[in-house]
């Protein structure tokens, strides 16, 4: 299969690999997908006191397109603010990165993983409130 | 043994898929060569030289071939390859006896072409019976012989495994088959030229070979068909009779040629071949499990050709693994690698977990493969599984002592 270079790029130098407490409470954790099918993401996000994601993580089991879908969302969501990076779209990273057909569950991995963890933080968000 | 080491270009990757296709030997090449020029003629033309050199070329190949599988020459018709010679033995048999017999009894990780034609033969009305193979990819006996019936006309049982490359017990198989008056076919393309055959001393009745696994040319394979007692088939393609009418058709001489070279080679070399085969998959698999833990061997070490190795590198999906070891052409039994989406059905077959057939490679060591190029690999995938396993979730929970069983995943 003939990846695009952006896609080989991820693949071969992940960006943000690694993992944060996820006990933390400015952290919120996704992890999606199933081992039988090949593919698991966790993304992790890292929320500062302004309300920006300042830091994101993941970790990856699954085929190349996998792993760089989720690197690629954790560059992306840096900087942004929970509710704007819940506005990306699998077809955005599936366009970035040129991914083959067979390849774009990868990319709605990748956007159900960020929407996991937005999901976690504001869970932790709430539970402080209360 | 063979003068030559390596064949490859330096820019190429080392090569480490022998299951799916060998390099052809130069001394096969070296062989045909003449048929493609001068001796171009028909083997069938017999009226002039031509015609007799061609014909001397195509039975000179025949009875090599025989003799590889203890066959007598007039028992062995050329096809097109081992997809071919299953078709005809299977839907041949079936054909010509469907009046008195219409079950066929297979097992459930045989080559698609295998699969497909009994599928095919489902369709027009046969029984087919798949049999189940046992965690070590082995048919269980028992299983077989209850499995035959007063209908059963064949058996088909591959002799040697694409994917795991485990040997079938043949000469149990054979005996049994030969006790309850069944046909007993076997897909010999990964095995003929690799460990001995005989095909009196099996029992075998039909047998299919190619010609590109044994490091003869693609397009070409062979069908053993038994004289005594005879084995009936109605033929796929009809037309000049050739092939004592079972497949007709002028034969390709330079490739017949190739396949005789390429057979006789194998004979000749099987028992040095296979010694320094297996020094070579011990090497490889020393060598993995000396730094990696959590690995795999998928299906019996034992009864296994040393050319073949099938293992999961757990935690680490195989077509990300086979994205990293950019120098070295290997097999992945991961969905991935495929259309599909679904993982090998042999490694399923075998009561493998899908999380674990996700994370399979087959790597096949054959004729040209080298220490250097085994240490080479051992290097790349050590360096690769460790990285991916530094990125990998499920390798992170495992280090945390996380059962990843207990958790509930998702199904996407």
């Amino acid at each position: 299969m003939a990846y695009s270079e952006k896609l080989i790029d991820h693949y071969e130098n992940p960006r943000n690999i690694g993992s944060f407490d996820k006990t933390a409470e400015d952290v919120g954790t996704g992890l999606v997908g199933a081992p039988a099918c090949g593919d698991v993401m966790k993304l992790q996000i890292k929320v500062g006191a302004d309300g920006l994601i300042e830091d994101a993580k993941f970790k990856t089991f699954g085929c190349g397109s996998a792993i760089a879908s989720s690197s690629l969302v954790t560059e992306w969501v840096k900087g942004k603010t929970i509710d704007e990076a819940e506005t990306i779209k699998n077809t955005d990273i599936a366009r970035h990165l040129a991914l083959p057909p067979v390849k774009i569950h990868c990319s709605v991995l990748a956007e159900d993983a960020i929407k996991a963890a937005i999901a976690d933080y504001r869970a932790k968000v709430t539970r402080k409130a209360e | 043994m063979t003068a030559i080491t390596q064949i490859r270009r330096n820019d190429q990757p080392i090569y480490l898929d022998y299951q799916a296709t060998t390099p052809m030997d130069p001394r096969v090449l070296e062989a045909m060569m003449p048929y493609f020029t001068h001796k171009f003629g028909n083997s069938g033309s017999r009226s002039h030289a031509y015609g007799w050199e061609a014909e001397e070329g195509t039975e000179k190949a025949r009875a090599q071939v025989a003799k590889l599988i203890g066959a007598d020459e007039k028992e062995v018709i050329f096809t097109s390859g081992a997809t071919e010679s299953n078709n005809l033995a299977i839907r041949g048999v079936a054909e010509f006896y469907k009046d008195r017999k219409n079950h066929i009894i297979t097992t459930v990780t045989e080559h698609k072409c295998v699969l497909d034609t009994c599928r095919h033969l489902e369709q027009q009305g046969f029984e087919v019976t798949y049999l189940p193979v046992r965690q070590d990819g082995l048919l269980d006996l028992d299983v077989l012989r209850a499995a035959i019936t007063d209908k059963t006309v064949l058996v088909s049982v591959m002799a040697v495994n694409n994917e795991i490359g485990v040997i079938q017990p043949l000469a149990e198989i054979g005996r049994i088959c030969r006790e309850r008056k069944v046909f007993f076919h076997t897909d010999a393309a990964q095995a003929a030229g690799k460990i001995p055959l005989d095909v009196e001393a099996l029992n075998i009745d039909l047998m299919s070979i190619s010609g590109h696994k044994i490091y003869g040319p693609k397009g070409i394979g062979a069908l053993y068909v038994r004289r005594k007692p005879r084995v009936r088939l109605v033929p796929m393609i009809v037309g000049g009779g050739q092939e004592r009418g079972f497949r007709s058709g002028t034969l390709p001489t330079p490739l017949c040629v190739g396949l005789g070279e390429a057979a006789e080679i194998c004979m000749k070399e099987m028992d040095d071949e296979a010694k320094r085969l297996k020094k070579l998959q011990e090497r490889m698999l020393n060598g993995l499990r000396a730094k990696l833990t959590d690995i795999v061997v998928n299906g019996d070490l034992e009864h296994r050709i040393p050319g073949n190795l099938n293992i999961s590198f757990a935690y680490v999906e195989g077509e990300s693994l086979m994205m990293g070891i950019k120098n070295l052409a290997v097999s992945s039994g991961s969905a991935c690698t495929s259309a599909s989406l679904e993982p090998s059905y042999v490694l399923r077959a075998l009561g493998v977990e899908e999380e674990m057939a996700h994370t399979s490679l087959r790597i096949g060591l054959g004729r040209f493969t080298t220490e250097h190029e085994v240490d080479t690999a051992v290097d790349e995938l050590v360096r690769h599984v460790n990285k991916l396993r530094e990125m990998s979730p499920l390798w992170e929970m495992a280090q945390e002592g996380i059962d990843i069983k207990s958790i509930e995943w998702a199904a996407h």
